[in-house]
């Protein structure tokens, strides 16, 4: 099963939930860090990293001497990162998203795919949890790729749980595609209810089950509570603004290890979602 | 020779826009007697996600454009325009005819790099 763990507004607590909910589980469970512009997992969990590779974007190279100047490539490419102009054919690679599809094309077999890096996977273990993240190069752009390479470690055996990126566009969106359930972090403010709303709407379109952690629960109004209703959205959890789990995250300690009995309230949660009790 | 203007309207008379990849139109212009040979539609690139640039200069060089008079153009627009051959005046105000003028009395002084960031 594929649980991701999103929000809308960045700092409500998805990487506090995804890596409690982790280490809950235990052994049935593995966390993926598809956050790959911030990845922040490996703080709270400190994992032992025992396997790394980097990660490359097939973009094209054109061999001048054998091109025809016939064009068919810039037709093709919906990006416009290969284009006949003049008499010569140019490449655009950091707009290219690498789907071969000009040198599939090209007559006179004059396209070869060259790597553009994009980041690094790596893999490895905090106690018995399954541990990947992704780490984007920075000034890269583009981060669904890596996002999706991330996604291809999901161990279809465990409870996968998926750490996403904050916001409501394309590296949310690439990370919950194809999930089982989402569940969405929010806090009892106007600023998490906004952004709530408008990650909701967002993925509500992918057809995927959510539920919502309202984060600091009694820091704030109730508004967050009544959206949840009136949308018909299950509340799973309300964590309070305990001063022990502030302290423990400002340590780099996850929630559970700071205060061991939320595991429980972990596990509940996670009955509910696995169970489709929700 | 053909030049082209980054225009807000369809006639000589229209102000410049100083946006070359998503300007509303690019208006192609004999420069021997100043007739407006195609008022080219642009819609399509002002909305364009990315990549507007690069397609407005395939436009401009489809259509053997020798000079390109704007306000601005952006990197991948201008290794383009290079590829092709395309000289590119930035800085223009005021009007197409105003600009057309300008470049038969020799005003124009050719870009030697862009002047705009990679944007979207």
């Amino acid at each position: 099963m594929i649980v991701a763990v999103a929000s809308g507004k960045g700092g409500t607590g998805k990487t506090t939930v995804a890596t409690s909910l982790a280490l809950a589980l235990g052994s049935r469970s593995q966390i993926l860090d598809c956050d790959v512009e911030e990845p922040n997992c490996h703080i709270l969990l400190k994992p032992e990293i025992t396997e790394s590779y980097p990660v490359n974007l097939p973009v094209p190279s054109v061999d001048k001497e054998k091109c025809s100047l016939c064009g068919k490539c810039g037709e093709v490419c919906q990006f416009s990162a290969i284009v006949l102009i003049g008499q010569t054919v140019l490449t655009f690679p950091e707009l290219c998203h690498g789907c071969g599809a000009c040198s599939i094309l090209c007559p006179e077999r004059a396209i070869q795919e060259v790597p553009r890096r994009l980041g690094v996977i790596e893999m490895g273990f905090v106690k018995d949890v399954e541990f990947v993240q992704g780490r984007i190069r920075i000034g890269e752009a583009m981060s669904p790729p890596l996002i999706r390479e991330v996604k291809t470690r999901i161990n279809k055996d465990k409870v996968a749980i998926l750490d996403a990126p904050p916001g409501a566009s394309c590296p949310v969106i690439t990370t919950v595609k194809n999930s089982d359930f989402v569940i969405m972090v929010t806090e009892p403010t106007p600023f998490g209810l906004n952004d709530l709303e408008i990650a909701v709407e967002a993925i509500e379109d992918l057809g995927i089950p959510m539920g919502v952690v309202i984060n600091r629960c009694d820091i704030g109004d109730s508004d967050s509570k009544d959206y949840c209703a009136r949308k018909g959205l299950p509340l799973l959890m309300e964590i309070p603004n305990h001063r022990k789990i502030a302290e423990g995250y400002a340590r780099g300690v996850p929630l559970v290890e700071s205060m061991p009995e939320y595991v429980d309230k972990f596990l509940n949660m996670s009955d509910c979602i696995l169970n489709n009790k929700h | 020779m053909k030049i082209a203007v980054t225009s807000t309207g369809k006639t000589l008379e229209s102000a410049i826009d100083p946006r070359f990849g998503r300007a509303p139109y690019i208006l192609i212009i004999e420069s021997e007697d100043g007739e407006l040979l195609e008022a080219l539609d642009n819609a399509a690139n002002s909305g364009a996600f990315r990549g507007a640039g690069i397609q407005a200069a395939k436009a401009v060089a489809d259509r053997k454009v020798g000079v390109l008079l704007t306000g601005h153009c952006g990197p991948n627009a201008f290794s383009a325009l290079e590829a092709a051959g395309v000289k590119v005046g930035t800085e223009q105000k005021g009007t197409a005819l105003d600009a057309i003028e300008r470049f038969k009395k020799n005003e124009i002084v050719f870009a030697a790099k862009p002047n705009a960031e990679a944007h979207w």
